[in-house]
């Protein structure tokens, strides 16, 4: 065998399998919207509330298996919840905005786990806590697609106006572009979006993909749009990678692709063309 | 006690402006943030082709103003009308422009100058907010009114303090407002900045428009404003920038323990 033979073998080899192809096709969605979205959680502040909504979908899937529903009702339903939670005890008792999000998700993903140890089980309901990339269903997959696509056009079709919300929504606000309907609509995005990565990655790391992809694109951009591009592919390029690794290692999947993205993320903040820590310090040190 | 209205100048001679009526029109407005008085009982009405300096410590209610105005906040008690009508006609036709405060903006967002000052074109583009030639062309012009044109592709994190201000105030321009609020617009901003700024504010209010200016800039105030508003959480005077600047008015404003006491709220 040729050494050529060998590297396309070694590329095409995970993709002979309809499991790793579905995988593949759902990690790829999973990351795509979840990228995007997470350009304007990571510039707002809001990446604990990314936590906070992954976290809290938990009750959502169970009971919508309990219920024979698609886990993305239920998962949608309480991530709104926890927001809408979250915004109602921060504004009505003294209670600091971080501490509401400590609060209010915990409780619902405790309330997850008490249903689970409750629920005879059919299901393996650690799939939902760590990802069942690899037992993906059609329905699982047709959900996946649709709300990908959903959300995905939204947030293209909205982004100008999400950057405004994001940087000075006084401003939004005075020109007659009412930054609360932004809010909303950026928090149910974020909500759908983790419905979405659950599936990849389970509830856990769902709130990585939320953060991570902006977070590294921010390294390496000084201009919005270019971010809205860079976090994309590079979520991209990690969730096939980590598929990689998660197929010739036999290793977790979310796992490796969200390790993947970690990965990269401090790879880049060290060495990242003009805001990385090396370069940084070698400006100091030049200065001196 | 409440202010008083001076000097309601719709100078024929620009003419830019079709209505007579005061731009802004405010009467008895109350704010309250929990227990905690914001703004207490303020009248105040300027008209068009006016400067209206806005003078107060800090806390004196300038910012809450300035909100209340564009409907960020709703007073418990009084009225704010803008151009003659509900504040929400003015801002849906983009008529009220605001200059935020420095320490209020993320200076490392990841937007060009450029893009900035297109945002004040927004109210007026489709859904999707692309821009047109004529945004283009609104933008290139308020840049250069600024002086910023060779700047605009820079990342607004990597300016000078007036720079970024004149930023904003090219943002209000590109709008095309007819009422201007700018909160602290001097405040860590270089000499020729100030000039720079001074001057477009008096060509707006020239061309009809009205421009409140919150400020702690004693000095650059009666150089740029006809009329100046002495708040402390309610309007102590309204006059002359000179007569409000005088000690013993300022004083009112300033000595914030015995005014506080007369409040009685």
């Amino acid at each position: 065998m040729s050494l050529f033979e060998f590297v396309v073998d070694v590329v095409v080899g995970p993709w002979q399998f309809e499991v790793m192809r579905r995988a593949l096709l759902v990690t790829v969605v999973a990351s795509l919207v979840c990228a995007v979205l997470s350009c304007w959680l990571v510039l707002i502040g809001w990446s604990l509330m990314g936590d906070a909504v992954s976290h809290a979908v938990l009750p959502g899937v169970v009971l919508a298996y309990m219920a024979g529903l698609p886990f993305a009702i239920g998962a949608f339903v309480f991530g709104c919840v926890a927001v809408w939670l979250i915004g109602t005890v921060h504004s009505t008792s003294r209670v600091k905005e971080d501490t509401s999000i400590g609060v209010v998700f915990t409780t619902l993903f405790a309330l997850g786990l008490v249903l689970i140890s409750a629920t005879p089980s059919q299901v393996d309901f650690n799939h939902i806590l760590f990802g069942n990339v690899l037992g993906v269903s059609d329905t699982d997959l047709w959900q996946v697609v649709i709300i990908g696509a959903v959300t995905g056009s939204a947030l293209l079709v909205k982004n100008r106006d999400l950057t405004l919300y994001a940087f000075d929504p006084d401003h939004a606000h005075a020109i007659g572009i009412s930054p609360r309907r932004l809010q909303v609509l950026l928090l149910v995005l974020l909500a759908l979006t983790v419905v979405v990565a659950l599936q990849a990655v389970g509830v856990i790391l769902a709130v990585a993909m939320v953060i991570i992809p902006g977070a590294t694109a921010y390294l390496l951009t000084n201009r919005m749009e270019r971010m809205l591009v860079i976090a994309p592919l590079l979520a991209v390029a990690c969730s096939v990678a980590g598929l990689y690794v998660s197929y010739y290692a036999d290793v977790s999947p979310g796992g490796a692709v969200v390790l993947a993205q970690g990965s990269l993320f401090f790879v880049l903040y060290l060495v990242a063309p003009r805001r990385g820590l090396v370069r940084r310090l070698r400006v100091a040190a030049g200065r001196q | 006690m409440t202010g008083t209205t001076i000097g309601n100048a719709s100078d024929p001679a620009t003419g830019d402006v079709a209505d007579h009526g005061p731009v802004v029109d405010i009467a008895g407005v109350t704010v309250r943030y929990d227990d905690v008085l914001a703004l207490h009982d303020v009248s105040l009405t300027v008209g068009s082709s006016r400067v209206c300096g806005l003078i107060g410590m800090n806390g004196s209610g300038k910012s809450t103003l300035f909100k209340t105005m564009m409907g960020l906040i709703r007073p418990q008690a009084g009225t704010v009308r803008l151009f003659g009508s509900d504040p929400a006609h003015g801002r849906r036709r983009g008529e009220v422009a605001y200059v935020p405060q420095a320490e209020n903006v993320d200076w490392s967002f990841p937007l060009r100058v450029r893009d900035v000052v297109m945002m004040g074109r927004y109210g007026t583009m489709s859904m999707l907010r692309r821009s047109r030639g004529v945004d283009r062309a609104a933008v290139d012009d308020a840049l250069e009114q600024v002086d910023l044109t060779g700047l605009a592709s820079r990342q607004i994190g990597e300016l000078s303090g007036g720079q970024r201000k004149r930023v904003f105030v090219a943002r209000a321009i590109a709008q095309d407002a007819r009422l201007l609020l700018l909160d602290e617009p001097f405040s860590g901003v270089d000499a020729r900045s100030v000039e720079t700024i001074c001057q477009l504010l008096r060509s707006r209010a020239a061309a009809g428009c009205a421009v409140l200016i919150a400020t702690h800039d004693f000095d650059v105030l009666p150089e740029i404003a006809d009329e100046a508003v002495l708040l402390h959480k309610r309007v102590l005077l309204h006059s002359t920038p000179q007569t409000v600047l005088r000690p013993e008015n300022l004083a009112l404003a300033f000595m914030p323990a015995e005014t506080e006491r007369s409040d009685g709220a």
